[in-house]
C-alpha cells in the first residue's frame, strides 16, 4: 500500500508545490533568510523579493501592487475582508449580503457577527445549479448595505457566480464587493476589472503553492480595520513579519497557473467531460451535482443514490484514489452540505456525493483507471444498503 | 482516522445480506444523520444460529454492523441482547468521537432483531401458524 503511488484526485482540497515554486522559494529559507522590514542587504534583499511578488500578483490581477495584502491563508483573507470593511463602515450600516454556499471562512465569519454583534446578514439563495441570481442581489441591498461578499467558484460542485455582474450592480451602489476566489486561480480570469471586484481572496496552496500564504487585494480607496496591528506591515493593512518564502511561493506559483490557464482549462475540461461522462454512464442512479458547463474545468461532484459518499471514498481510497466526500458527516459533523442543500438537493441524495477535482499532473489514464474501480465500489455498497432494491 | 480493524471489516464486511425466512427482524434509523440498518436473526436452542445484516451509512456503521454480528452469533439471546455500543466500539479498537454514534445502531438493531423475535414467540398460537402459512 504504501509503495503505491496515489492517485490524487482531491485538487480543490489542496495541490502539491510545484517543483518550480519549491525551487524559487529555497534560497529564502537559509541563505536570503532576512526579515524584509530591515534596512541591511539581507533585508533589503528580502524586501526585494516581496516587493516583486506583489508586482507579479498585481500583474495577474491587473491591479495596482499597492493594492496586494499577503496573508497567512484564504481564511484570513476572507476574514479581513468582512470584518475589516464591516467594522470600519459600522456607522453607515450593518447590512451585508452574501450567498447561501459560500465557504465556511465567509459563512461562519458573518453567521458570529449576527449571532454577537448584531450585523444583519441577507443569505441569497441559488438555483439548483448553485447560482446566484444577479437580479436577487440588486433586491437585497438597502440603505444599510456595507458589504457584499460573493464566491467566485464554489469549493464543493465548481459552480462559477456571474461575479462580474453582480460587481456592476454592487458599484452602481457604492457598496464594496468582496469575492472568494480560492477556488478560482487558474482556471477562469483573476482581472479585477473585468470582474468589478474592490476585494478578492486567493490562497497559494490550491495553485502549487504552499500552505500557509494567501493574498487579499484590496482596492484603493476601500478602507480596511486591520485584524492584526504591529508594525505595520504590508501598508498598515497586516502586520506581521513577511513570510518570504511563501509569498515567493504564491507569486511563482500564480504566474504558472496563469501561464498554462488557456491550455489546462481546455485539457482539464476534456478530462472532467470524459470522467462525468463515463460515471453516468457506467453507474445508475447517480445525479452530476453542480451546473453542466459553467463548472470549474476541473470539479466533479456526482450523488450515489442509496450510497454515503464516505464508503465510496474509503473505497476509492483503498484502490489508491484519494477524492472527497460531499457528506460532512465524514468531516465530524452530522449535517448533509449546506451547499447541497441550498441547491435542493434531497438529504439522502446530497449524502451520497463524492467529489474529484482534477489537477495538473492527472492524465486521461487517471480518469480511465476511476472508471474502472468506481462502478464496482458502488455496486458493492449498494449490495449492503437496505435502501436500494436493485 | 479509522483504525485497521475498522477498514478490514468495512472493505470486507461479514455477513451482509438478508434472511428471508428470518425469526427476528431489526430496522433502525439515526435520524439525526439518516443512517438506516437492518439485522435479520435466525435463532436455534436460545441461540443466534445465523445472522445477516444491511446498511446505509459511514465506514463506521458498515464496520460496526459487520463486527456486531460476528459478536452475537452462536450467542444465548439473553446474553446478545445485552451487547452494547461501547463493547462494539472497543471491539474495533475504538472509533472517532463524532463516529460513536454509528455504534449505537449496530446495538440497537441487535437488539430491535431479538426483541421482535421474541415478539413473535408470545403471539397467539394460531398467528404464528397462519405466519407459517
Amino acid at each position: 500500500m504504501g509503495e503505491r503511488k496515489v492517485l490524487y484526485l482531491d485538487h480543490a482540497a489542496t495541490t502539491s508545490v510545484h517543483p518550480q515554486v519549491v525551487e524559487a522559494m529555497l534560497p529564502y529559507f537559509s541563505e536570503r533568510y532576512g526579515n524584509a522590514s530591515s534596512l541591511h542587504s539581507l533585508g533589503r534583499e528580502a524586501h526585494q523579493a516581496v516587493e516583486q511578488a506583489r508586482a507579479d500578483v498585481g500583474g495577474i490581477l491587473c491591479c495596482s501592487p499597492d493594492e496586494i495584502v499577503f496573508t497567512s491563508c484564504g481564511t484570513e483573507s476572507d476574514n479581513l475582508a468582512i470584518r475589516g470593511v464591516a467594522w470600519l463602515n459600522r456607522r453607515q450600516g450593518d447590512h451585508i449580503i452574501t450567498s447561501s454556499i459560500e465557504h465556511h471562512a465567509v459563512s461562519h465569519t458573518l453567521e458570529q457577527m449576527e449571532r454577537h454583534f448584531g450585523f444583519e446578514v441577507t443569505y441569497l439563495p441559488v438555483d439548483e445549479y448553485g447560482q446566484v441570481d444577479p437580479a436577487d442581489v440588486e433586491r437585497a441591498i438597502a440603505d444599510t448595505t456595507i458589504l457584499i461578499s460573493i464566491m467566485y467558484a464554489n469549493n464543493e460542485v465548481g459552480t462559477v457566480e456571474p461575479i462580474s455582474d453582480i460587481g456592476r450592480i454592487a458599484r452602481s451602489h457604492g457598496i464594496p464587493f468582496h469575492t472568494d476566489a480560492v477556488q478560482a486561480a487558474g482556471a477562469v480570469s483573476l482581472d479585477v476589472n473585468e470582474l468589478n471586484v474592490d476585494l478578492l481572496t486567493l490562497s497559494g496552496h490550491k495553485f502549487y503553492a504552499p500552505k500557509g500564504v494567501g493574498v487579499l487585494y484590496v482596492r484603493e480607496g476601500v478602507e480596511l480595520l486591520p485584524s492584526q496591528t504591529g508594525g505595520g506591515h504590508e501598508n498598515n493593512r497586516r502586520s506581521g513579519t513577511e513570510n518570504v518564502a511563501g509569498i515567493v511561493g504564491l507569486a511563482t506559483g500564480l504566474k504558472l497557473v496563469e501561464a498554462w490557464r488557456d491550455e489546462e482549462s481546455r485539457r482539464l475540461v476534456g478530462l472532467r467531460d470524459r470522467l462525468i461522462g463515463g460515471v453516468l454512464s457506467e453507474v445508475d442512479h447517480c445525479i452530476l451535482m453542480g451546473h453542466p458547463e459553467n463548472r470549474l474545468p476541473n470539479n466533479v461532484n456526482i450523488a450515489f443514490e442509496y450510497v454515503e459518499g464516505e464508503g465510496i471514498l474509503l473505497g476509492l481510497d483503498m484502490e489508491g484514489i484519494a477524492a472527497s466526500s460531499g457528506s460532512a458527516c465524514s468531516t465530524g459533523s452530522s449535517e448533509p452540505s449546506h451547499v447541497l442543500l441550498a441547491m435542493g438537493v434531497e438529504p439522502g441524495v446530497a449524502r451520497g456525493t463524492i467529489r474529484l477535482t482534477l489537477g495538473h499532473e492527472n492524465t486521461e489514464e487517471d480518469v480511465d483507471r476511476v472508471l474502472e474501480v468506481l462502478p464496482g465500489i458502488v455496486e458493492r455498497l449498494r449490495a449492503m444498503s437496505p435502501l436500494y432494491e436493485g | 482516522m479509522y483504525s485497521e480493524l475498522v477498514m478490514q471489516h468495512f472493505s470486507n464486511p461479514h455477513n451482509v445480506g438478508v434472511i428471508e425466512d428470518a425469526d427476528g427482524v431489526g430496522k433502525v434509523g439515526n435520524p439525526m444523520c439518516g443512517d438506516v440498518m437492518e439485522m435479520f436473526i435466525k435463532v436455534k436452542d436460545g441461540r443466534i444460529d445465523d445472522v445477516k445484516f444491511r446498511t446505509f451509512g459511514c465506514g463506521a456503521a458498515i464496520a460496526t454492523s459487520s463486527i456486531a454480528t460476528e459478536m452475537i452469533k452462536g450467542k444465548p439471546l439473553d446474553e446478545a441482547v445485552k451487547l452494547s455500543n461501547k463493547a462494539v466500539a472497543d471491539a474495533l479498537g475504538g472509533l472517532p468521537a463524532q463516529k460513536m454514534h454509528c455504534s449505537n445502531l449496530a446495538a440497537d438493531a441487535v437488539r430491535a432483531a431479538i426483541e421482535d423475535y421474541w415478539d413473535k414467540q408470545k403471539k397467539p398460537a394460531q398467528e404464528a401458524r397462519q405466519d407459517d402459512e
